[in-house]
């Protein structure tokens, strides 16, 4: 019988650890000095729902043959995966402060040879849901009880290669796939539908053969609820597509462009400190 | 009488009866298995076979996550897709990572033929050379590639293996073991080292004996590991013949040429000389008229030997 280590939090206690992931994502890329706020803020919630909510993963055991795996796609937003992984324990929490220093197992990107907690190494988009395909194709062939997440960007839907994985999935029915876009609608050079409009999402996944839901990707009930269905889903990989906002929870990061790929100074630190209580 | 054999088909009845043994291996193709023989395997072995479609990306990123997953991932393309069109699949999801994925590319080289240049790998040594974790192997003959399977899927790591279209003279009677980072001397001279990879390996022969028809004794060295290169050999090869030739189906930029270059350029500066193509694209013609137009035959190799011989 499969070990479960699935920590299963309520939506009140995955708001906390959420809360406490993003002043984690403040600290450490101000102490770092650079990297992307904006992205790591806008996913937490999905990711603080997976980590203390859905997923099979034991910090005692990051290799656990029948842990539930996770593909952070969007690498960039590696603060916010390195702070969920600190809080489950995977490494101590201190070690955030190395995060892109020389030497660190706490890259600019997710690197899966140094950092234990990270299934693949991710950070060039547009290649982490064939990766995710990967795992979950030979979970099923194991008939292993292992799920596969995967968290995506909207603008990394501009990549081809995430199409190419979507007909993949839904071809090989892989329906022990499940995957959020993280719909922020923001990516570096602007509006995702200024820049090369990868909309109607949710209709493209459709027409893609995935079983699509749509949420408030910060809504914490929301976001468990969708996971239960996805668990319900046969013969169909699924795609969340979670509205969300980039910066979320510090009010001058939010909606900002800019706030993508800079760190902020102490000053707006302590603002932004000042403001996730 | 010389057998002829194919490496891509050598290497779809190796893979067959491999993947009978070894129930990890799981072989993906991108729409073009009966061409790079992976069809062999999916015959026999149906429930690990998995058609990616005509979208290689994809493909080298399904066999990552394969290979994470803990199986043995072995992925075939023509080789300017497999390794061009996915490149930067293969560096960042599986040579950064170091997943022991194999990516068996076939179709390498102007002998694909008619198809013409835009099908014919030149530069696909090169670009996988340079990848750190990655290993290169590209087998003389058919048996050679039982053998390179066989090391690949033993190697921790991630392997390219570089096979042709084109029937083939055998130059290894029995397969023997294939050693990464070892080459292999098929014919000891003093005047002159011929190092070859890949079907050129059989054309250097030929050349040595061209050679040693006007009294000049050639070593052939065949340097199927063209990554990691065995560089005590090259240097002791270079030492002993002082001069060295190398021969492949491939740009002489950045191929075996340039990986033996390195070598001499660092421990043993001796004259060189290079046969391959001058930095050229192929075109459409028959295998064997590329093969004279780009200069890839035994008399170029011998004629470029006692130029080298002659810088000494």
């Amino acid at each position: 019988m499969a070990e479960c280590k699935r920590e299963n939090l309520t939506a009140t206690e995955v708001a906390a650890k959420a809360l406490e992931m993003r002043r984690m994502i403040i600290e450490m890329l101000t102490e770092a000095g650079s990297g992307h706020p904006g992205g790591s803020l806008s996913a937490a919630d999905i990711m603080a729902a997976l980590f203390f909510h859905e997923m099979n993963v034991d910090a005692a055991q990051p290799k656990m043959a029948e842990r539930d795996r996770f593909v952070l796609c969007k690498g960039h937003a590696a603060p916010a995966l390195y702070s969920v992984l600190a809080l489950k324990g995977f490494f101590p929490k201190e070690d955030v402060f190395t995060l892109r220093k020389l030497g660190s197992h706490l890259q600019g990107h997710p690197d899966m040879k140094k950092l234990p907690g990270v299934d693949v190494s991710t950070g060039s988009l547009g290649q982490g849901l064939s990766m995710a395909s990967g795992m979950a194709l030979g979970g099923k062939m194991d008939d292993a009880p292992y799920r596969v997440y995967a968290v995506l960007g909207d603008g990394e839907l501009e990549e081809g290669q995430v199409w190419e994985a979507a007909m993949f999935a839904a071809h090989y029915k892989l329906d022990n796939l499940c995957a959020f876009v993280d719909n922020n609608g923001l990516q570096i050079d602007g509006n995702i539908d200024c820049v090369l409009s990868p909309n109607p999402i949710a209709d493209k996944w459709r027409a893609f053969g995935w079983h699509v839901i749509e949420i408030d990707g910060h809504d914490i009930q929301e976001i468990f609820m969708a996971l239960d269905q996805a668990r319900t889903v046969k013969g169909q990989p699924t795609m969340i597509v979670a509205h969300t906002v980039k910066g979320k929870g510090v009010s001058f990061m939010e909606n900002q462009a800019g706030w993508h790929g800079a760190a902020p100074k102490p000053d707006e630190k302590d603002r932004a400190l000042a403001e996730l209580v | 009488m010389t057998e002829k054999q194919a490496t891509r088909d050598a290497y779809g009845k190796a893979l067959a009866a491999l993947g009978q043994e070894n129930k990890q291996i799981v072989v993906l193709d991108a729409d073009l298995s009966k061409s790079t023989k992976t069809a062999d395997f999916q015959k026999v072995c149906p429930e690990r076979f998995f058609n990616a479609g005509i979208a290689e990306q994809n493909m080298l990123g399904v066999a990552a996550g394969l290979a994470a997953s803990g199986k043995r991932p072995v992925v075939s393309s023509f080789a300017v897709f497999a390794t061009g069109r996915a490149f930067e699949q293969i560096r960042n999801s599986i040579a950064y990572p170091k997943l022991s994925v194999i990516i068996a590319a076939t179709h390498a080289g102007v002998t694909v033929g008619e198809d013409g240049g835009s099908h014919q790998a030149i530069e696909d040594i090169a670009i996988m050379r340079a990848l750190p974790n990655m290993t290169v192997l590209v087998p003389a003959d058919g048996p050679q590639t039982r053998a390179a399977l066989k090391a690949a899927l033993e190697h921790d790591g991630p392997v390219y293996l570089r096979l042709g279209r084109l029937a083939v003279p055998t130059v290894y009677g029995e397969e023997e073991p294939l050693t990464i980072g070892k080459g292999k001397i098929l014919k000891e001279g003093k005047d002159v080292a011929i190092i070859s990879c890949g079907l050129m390996t059989s054309v250097a022969i030929e050349a040595a004996e061209l050679l040693a028809a006007e009294g000049i004794s050639a070593t052939v060295c065949d340097m199927a590991s063209v990554k990691p290169i065995d560089r005590q050999l090259v240097y002791s090869l270079a030492a002993g013949c002082g001069c060295v030739v190398t021969a492949e189906e491939h740009n002489i930029i950045g191929g075996l040429g340039g990986a033996v270059a390195e070598v001499l350029g660092e421990c043993c500066p001796v004259p060189l000389e290079r046969v391959g193509l001058n930095d050229v694209f192929g075109q459409s013609g028959k295998p064997q008229e590329l093969l004279d137009e780009y200069g890839l035959t035994a008399e170029n190799i011998a004629a470029k030997a006692k130029k080298a011989i002659s810088r000494k």
